[in-house]
């Protein structure tokens, strides 16, 4: 008898299951980049508010989240550095939500509170590696970095010229441990999300500009890189995707986007 | 006694009591420091609200679920598939190299890192099923088949083979004596694989991160096997590793640990229950 | 009766098929990780792809060799090996000869919790603990390193150490232990002369279940290791064979090198594992055969 029952169970669970995969549709799914995570979540979660539509968001990376769109595993990828080309010809579109400000973070116990580009670009390639060359302690320099393929990485090493140069000490995969380590560590120098820098760490000024929402608009503050959306090109997102994908670029969307620390593109 | 002898002796105690203290004092360490820094971040609103970046609040109550439904996804697939398989070496084998074979593969399963089955289980499940939390319990489900079989083959020895013999002596057919006297005998090894099966699925990410993905939503009991979610060790690593919550991290610590020492502890009851029960 | 006779057949089949579905398994991991982690061998070159010392998945030009996990790992393993073994031997003697009953019990329960601790609890308090302190007392820039990983490492396989000697050291006939005694060898020289030499093949299964569990070992050591794919050094941040897998799965896109590349490192894990799962059948049987 007791068989019977955990048989039953069994046959009413696969089933449930069954009619779950039949039944996904209400939902938007999004993959890809680790410091969207709070814009997105953001975003989602005042959309699912308004139309009781779920958002999903899977923080994997730039690079998966552009493959799942291209793969059909997500709605929309997102991607926290510009489209490459190729990825363009294989029938991709971005569309940019907002600029994200790349802060250059140190403890907050470190006396240097500005760099210019070329000398961040010197400290990360090696050249410099004693922080009282650039005015500050004694202290050997440690490099805190974020994992191959992050966008952040991304934008981070184009921007200063650094690519494939870097010389680091630690390679996180995430935000979150970029800036937990550096708060940690009187000696390290991280880069980072400026929409998930917490008080914990110090964000410097770059070439005297410090970073702000206003900055990053005007283009004064030269370490940033576009938050975009990406579809593909010709295909047409399910109902829920596109009236999410509407909501996002919309100007109603704008309040939210700035709350969380990045500036709107629309 | 010679000085060397006394020398070796005191040498070898005084390692012994200082290598048990060692071990005794880093389980208090561990305990405390994750008590410490875990019990007073726990709150009801933790436990029963999901995350809001509206309200920038964390809730773990979508793990919570979702470790309940990775828990009894794994364990009704792999009872059936471990007590079959266990059944199998102790009533039908006859062919002792099918028994060795059989036996090694599980202790070969026993022996494989959790990344690799995260791996696996991503190409073979997650490939099909998507990234979801039924992809994750499959995967479990292979991690957990030699623990399962073990512990019902063991409990399967314990019945006396008179006990068979007079049921086929009144005649019953082989499928009747494993129904109504062999099954009922391996209630405690499947209640011990069970146990230690919740514990193993409890405590797992690597395997699960490939394979069950680590979004935070609210998944309803109908669909959450198909949808991406995180238990709540996975939450714990998301949270500390790759957000920096340390607080909410060491809060999910705390409760795993709790729920590891109530594991251990039934697990020793439902042994000794059994025991005392086969020997009265 | 006829009809008896096959429906017994089918339930024999049905129970077959559950039997051998551990071997399916176990085929069907090694298949798959070879269909998956050779075409990356080939295109790289295995001598290129074992013995490379430099690591640049995403540079413009790619460079895959794994030299660096694969000392890693094995030093690791062999760092923890060394901690974690001569602490869990002793703990195992004097639970198992010296301690009474109840401190027996309450210090196996305690081993029993480490045991169950998830990984990524050892990895938490590792990475606030551990790492910065390693910081501090050696004075090096940055503790995330080789010697952090190798202590968690070793604290994670004392449980099973612990256990599996334990076990190994119970079963020594009493008397062998009696007979030294009534020779007049202490009870100290006993244990560790008579009890450990009579249990050795029992220990050496425990150590070889460490090294497996130790070199298998992912999430810990990703959140304690710093994860730069250096030369192993005891103070650098380094890169394991299973972290290697774990950093950059998630960012490679299927098909490409890079993922194929981590497929072989994978496969490369693989077979060292059933290495050690071989070593290790062949202790548990020559333990059983005595």
């Amino acid at each position: 008898m007791k068989k019977n029952i955990s048989l039953l169970v069994l046959t009413i669970m696969l089933a449930c299951a069954l009619v779950g995969c039949g039944a996904s549709g209400n939902s938007v799914a999004t993959d890809g980049s680790t410091s969207m995570n709070k814009v997105i979540g953001a975003l989602g979660e005042a959309f699912e508010n308004e139309t009781g539509i779920t958002v999903t968001y899977n923080a994997t990376g730039s690079g998966a989240g552009i493959q799942a769109v291209l793969e059909g595993r997500c709605d929309i990828g997102l991607s926290s550095r510009d489209l490459k080309d190729e990825e363009k010809s294989k029938g991709l579109e971005g569309t940019v939500l907002a600029y994200d400000g790349i802060a250059i973070i140190v403890n907050p116990n470190n006396p240097v509170s500005d760099l210019n580009v070329e000398t961040i670009a010197k400290i990360y390639t090696g050249e410099i590696m004693n922080w009282k060359e650039v005015g500050g302690n004694d202290a050997e320099i440690v490099l805190i970095g974020r994992e191959a393929g992050s966008g952040t990485r991304d934008g981070f090493e184009s921007i200063t010229d650094t690519e494939d140069k870097c010389k680091y000490r630690q390679e996180l995969t995430s935000t979150g441990d970029v800036i937990t380590t550096v708060a940690s560590n009187p000696a390290a120098i991280g880069y980072a999300s400026l929409a998930s820098v917490k008080d914990t760490v110090k964000a410097l000024s770059v070439g005297g500009v410090a970073v702000s929402e206003a900055t990053i608009k005007d283009g004064s503050y030269v370490v940033q890189r576009p938050f975009v959306l990406v579809t593909k090109k010709g295909v047409a997102l399910s109902e829920s995707a596109q009236s999410f994908f509407d909501y996002i670029t919309s100007e109603a969307a704008n309040e939210i986007i700035s709350v969380a620390g990045v500036v709107p593109a629309n | 006694m010679n000085k060397k002898r006394k020398l070796y002796i005191g040498f070898m105690r005084g390692a012994m009591i200082a290598c048990t203290a060692l071990t005794a004092a880093l389980v208090l360490f561990l305990v405390g420091y994750v008590f410490i820094n875990g019990i007073p971040n726990i709150s009801w609103e933790l436990l029963s609200t999901k995350p809001s970046y509206l309200n920038d609040r964390i809730g773990i109550l979508p793990d919570i679920l979702n470790t309940v439904y990775v828990v009894i996804a794994t364990l009704l697939i792999v009872l059936p598939l471990g007590v079959g398989a266990a059944i199998y070496l102790t009533e039908y084998a006859e062919n002792k190299k099918i028994v060795a074979m059989i036996e090694y593969a599980a202790e070969t399963l026993s022996g494989i890192p959790s990344i690799i089955y995260g791996l696996v289980g991503m190409l073979l499940f997650s490939n099909n099923f998507g990234t979801s939390l039924l992809a994750g319990a499959l995967t479990l489900v292979i991690m957990n088949l030699p623990t399962v079989m073990r512990t019902t083959q063991e409990s399967l020895k314990t019945v006396p083979q008179s006990y068979r013999e007079g049921a086929f002596g009144l005649g019953a057919g082989k499928w009747r004596v494993i129904r109504t006297v062999v099954l009922p005998g391996c209630v405690d090894g499947v209640i011990t694989g069970c146990i230690l099966s919740v514990g193993r699925i409890l405590g797992e990410s690597a395997a699960l991160l490939f394979t069950a993905g680590f979004a935070h939503a609210l998944n309803g009991i109908f669909t959450g096997l198909t949808s991406p979610g995180a238990t709540l060790t996975v939450a714990l690593y998301v949270y500390a590793k790759e957000e920096g919550e340390f607080g909410v991290a060491f809060a999910i610590a705390a409760i795993l640990m709790i729920l590891t020492l109530l594991i251990n502890l039934s697990a020793a009851l439902v042994g000794k229950y059994f025991k005392k029960r086969r020997n009265a | 009766m006829k009809k008896n006779r096959s429906f017994e057949n089918i339930v024999h089949g049905i129970f077959l098929v559950l039997g051998l579905i551990t071997v399916g398994s176990v085929l069907l991991i090694t298949v798959y990780l070879i269909i998956s982690g050779i075409p990356a061998i080939r295109e790289i070159g295995l001598f290129d792809f074992l013995f490379g010392k430099e690591w640049a998945s995403t540079a413009a030009e790619p460079k895959y060799g794994i030299l660096p996990f694969i000392l890693t790992s094995v030093y690791g393993t062999a760092g923890a090996i060394l901690i974690g073994v001569p602490i869990g031997f002793f703990t195992a003697v004097y639970l198992s000869k010296v301690a009474n009953k109840k401190v027996r019990a309450v210090i196996e329960a305690a081993v029993n919790l480490l045991a169950g601790i998830p990984s990524v609890v050892y990895g938490l308090v590792g990475m606030l603990v551990l790492v910065p302190a390693i910081r501090e007392i050696f004075n090096v820039p940055d503790g995330a390193s080789l010697l952090a990983a190798i202590i968690v490492l070793a604290i994670m396989i004392l449980p099973n150490i612990i256990k599996v000697s334990i076990t190994a050291l119970d079963a020594v006939p009493k008397e062998y232990e009696d007979a030294s005694l009534a020779l007049g060898a202490t009870a100290t020289e006993t244990f560790f002369k008579v009890s450990v030499p009579a249990a050795k093949s029992g220990i050496a299964a425990a150590v070889v279940l460490g090294v497996g569990r130790a070199i298998g070992e992912a999430m810990a050591v990703m959140m304690v290791a710093g994860n730069v794919a250096n030369m192993p050094s005891l103070f650098e941040s380094v890169r394991f064979l299973t972290t290697a897998v774990a950093s950059e799965m998630a960012y490679s896109s299927p098909g490409s090198l890079q993922r194929n590349a981590l497929f072989s490192i994978a496969l490369v894990l693989f077979l060292f594992i059933m290495l050690i799962n071989a070593t290790l059948n062949f202790f548990l049987k020559r333990n059983k055969e005595k």
